[in-house]
């Protein structure tokens, strides 16, 4: 073009520069606009960035504290809550410097974010993992010793931000919510302990070490005292049962964990294992263990605590089971009651809050006969269901409708 | 130098107003990644949210519920007897009927025997079978003996869905201008899709009765084609996240592939919490998930959700 003057030249230029920086612009807003998207999207607006915000530990010095535990949108957890208030867990992990990256990750990216403190004891101190350095050797010899230290430690560091103290392996899958129903009805005040319930050796029995066992803050301080007092001492390697006659000669009370209907709660083994497995007679398991054996499903409760031989694939896939995957609406056949102090403490918080869904009216709940042959169909609706599901629905449904309707 | 300046200031300004007003015209969009415009080009269903089961009367969600009963039609191998013990042990109770189709009879095998080798002929037979004893049962749900599915599941998916319109849901796959449902991860029919289907049988230029010995096409996508011609597409069944509910792996695979992708949360990358299946699992598999499904769960956590599923009578293991 022949003749072109500068403020032309200018001109034109300047078209394109707006054009060029306000098409940027917009597609920054496009851009950002449909990032959120994904989470605008989603009806309760749950995404992986949230949950991974309140999943946030402080760390002080080696321990992990919980400020959130893990929640799903659209759950109602007030009674988990509750719980989590009211028993006052410190896990503690035995794990070692050539096991973290193999098992004891898995576990701090599982189970161990359900715990109010968590702790992994090994024989190195490590600030970036965290793990507490016990001072001890390696390997199997050690085991005991790494037990009496990091109970000592555990007590000395921890010993007012926990009720009750679990040890479990690197290789143990423990829920921590069902544990602290378990404990729910008993005080951290008095000697107890908890666990896979073995019986030879010790009069009333010692549980497993790899099951995971719990000791309540009365047992941890004689546990403590009895080896100040010389009472206790390292007599052997093999933890659990040291630490078993230790406890019993502290006075500490061997507990039954199993549930209402006679289960087990603390597994040695894997699930699969326990629920299909058969257990061929001449295995020591028969004559270890301190309660009836009881194959196939019913060996297990529901609200199960642990399992053991946990690899990091299974890990997740019980934290999968555990927390995630559900049947919609299903019914659970367990419902066992609300602890005895929650039952009052909900009832309290009932009055001051909102329904759990805050949306209007929660629709009455309808029964529908699932399965089976006979293609029988009832369709029942609760009345006043609306008003009953804000109070928690494990248990005692029935009656508490019945009462409110008097 | 000054009129340099306004005119090129001048130039922007128009620039600008000339770029928003070609992206105002829509013919011009700056970029978006995915428009959701695309979207109907995918077929998707999604569960229902909780304000739309909300919004429902009660009335409403009584008739839903009656509605929402499914017939499964589970294929079976009488070689490996073990399959069909386990799915008639395990996820086959929450059928409200389940009817087992073997290629050929066996002792102690109770399935309807189809006496056919060819796979799209088994389907063909096995689907045509269901919709004549279907009675008043309104969904059908196909599976493959290592498939494991939670029925409730699949009722929630489908529960404000009208069984009277046509519907072909499960994981569906692209190939060239053909959707199709995958048959690993379980394919869900309507009673009117299956009607349908039923009646283009009958057209065995369309829909021939056994796939064509030079152009086999595998089952899945025959029974695809065939569903085409009666109008009805595939959908693919998605929670109300986005993540798909019908997985051809096992759940331990899955976890497997989150591990080996070093995802920074392996649970949540997983899979669906309300998924409808899960394929490629061993009978033991099968027992350990009615544990992990029916009953394995933290105390102390609820949903209240809008319809009660009562466990079957008659079993221990959920």
């Amino acid at each position: 073009m022949k003749g072109l003057s500068a403020s032309r030249f200018c001109f034109y230029l300047g078209f394109v520069v707006g054009t060029l920086s306000l098409y940027l612009f917009l597609r920054q807003l496009w851009f950002e606009r449909s990032m959120e998207l994904p989470v605008l999207g989603g009806v309760q607006g749950s995404s992986v960035a949230a949950v991974a915000e309140e999943r946030q530990a402080s760390v002080e010095r080696a321990a992990l504290i919980n400020l959130n535990v893990p929640h799903h949108t659209g759950e109602d957890s007030r009674v988990a809550d509750e719980l989590y208030q009211k028993v006052r867990i410190l896990c503690w992990v035995m794990t070692g410097p050539s096991n973290l990256q193999t098992k004891a990750r898995h576990v701090k990216a599982t189970w161990s974010r359900h715990c109010n403190v968590v702790v992994f004891m090994s024989s190195v101190d490590d600030p970036d993992f965290p793990t507490v350095g016990l001072g001890t050797g390696e390997g199997r010899d050690q085991l005991y010793w790494k037990t009496i230290r990091a109970f000592h430690y555990a007590l000395e560091h921890h010993g007012n931000e926990a009720d009750w103290f679990l040890k479990a392996d690197d290789d143990t899958f423990v829920v921590v919510d069902n544990l602290r129903w378990v404990l729910s009805n008993h005080t951290p005040e008095e000697p107890l302990y908890f666990g896979k319930r073995f019986k030879p050796y010790a009069k009333q029995g010692y549980m497993s070490g790899g099951a995971g066992y719990v000791l309540s803050k009365e047992a941890l301080r004689r546990f403590v005292e009895g080896f100040k007092t010389k009472v206790c001492t390292h007599t052997t390697s093999v933890e659990d049962l040291a630490l078993g006659q230790c406890l019993e000669k502290m006075g500490v009370l061997a507990m039954d964990s199993r549930d209402t209907w006679q289960r087990e709660t603390f597994h040695p083994f894997v699930p699969e294992h326990h629920l299909t497995g058969k257990f061929s007679k001449s295995f020591w398991y028969w004559n270890y263990c301190y309660y009836p054996i009881v194959e196939g499903p019913q060996c297990c409760s529901d609200l199960a605590v642990s399992f053991h031989y946990v690899d990091a694939e299974l890990m997740y896939t019980l934290e999968y089971w555990t927390y995630h995957l559900r049947a919609y609406g299903y019914r659970y056949r367990y419902r066992p009651p609300l602890p005895q102090g929650l039952v009052e403490r909900l009832a309290q918080s009932e009055r001051v809050t909102v329904g759990a869904a805050g949306r209007g009216t929660i629709p009455a709940g309808i029964i529908v006969v699932g399965g089976g042959d006979q293609s029988k169909m009832e369709a029942v609706s609760y009345k006043g269901a609306a008003r009953e599901s804000r109070i928690p629905m494990d248990n005692n449904r029935t009656a508490v409708t019945q009462e409110r309707q008097q | 130098m000054l009129s340099e300046g306004s005119s090129f200031m001048k130039g922007m300004a128009l620039g600008g107003i000339f770029c928003l007003l070609l992206s105002l015209l829509g013919s011009f969009t700056p970029g978006m990644q995915s428009s959701p415009e695309d979207q109907h080009h995918h077929h998707h269903i999604k569960a229902p949210t909780n304000d739309e089961l909300q919004s429902l009367s009660e009335p409403q969600m009584v008739e839903l519920s009656q509605k929402v009963r499914v017939y499964c039609v589970i294929m079976v191998q009488p070689k490996v007897l073990v399959y069909w013990a386990t799915a008639k042990d395990t996820w086959g109770k929450h059928c409200d009927q389940a009817v087992f189709y073997s290629s050929e009879s066996a002792k102690a095998l109770e399935a309807v025997d189809l006496n056919e080798q060819d796979e799209w002929a088994k389907l063909h037979k096995a689907l045509k079978h269901a919709y004549d004893n279907s009675g008043d049962l309104r969904w059908f749900f196909v599976a493959r003996p290592t498939t494991f599915a939670i029925i409730e599941n699949l009722k929630y998916l489908v529960l404000a869905k009208d069984p009277n319109e046509p519907f072909y849901i499960g994981h569906t796959v692209k190939s060239g201008e053909l959707e199709y449902v995958e048959y690993e991860s379980g394919i869900v029919l309507s009673y009117e899709a299956l009607r349908r289907l039923v009646n283009v049988f009958k057209d065995v230029e369309k829909c021939p009765e056994r796939g064509r010995s030079l152009w086999k096409l595998s089952e899945e996508k025959q029974l695809a084609i065939c569903l085409k011609y009666t109008g009805v597409f595939a959908e693919n069944g998605e929670d109300t996240q986005g993540k798909g509910l019908f997985n051809s792996k096992s759940v331990g695979s899955l976890i497997e592939d989150g591990m080996s992708k070093n995802s920074l949360d392996v649970v949540e990358g997983c899979c669906s919490d309300l998924a409808i299946t899960f394929s490629g699992m061993s009978p033991n598999q099968m027992q350990v998930m009615m544990f992990g499904v029916y009953r394995l769960r933290p105390y102390g956590h609820n949903f209240h959700d809008s319809l009660i599923f009562l466990p079957p009578e008659g079993s221990d293991n959920d």
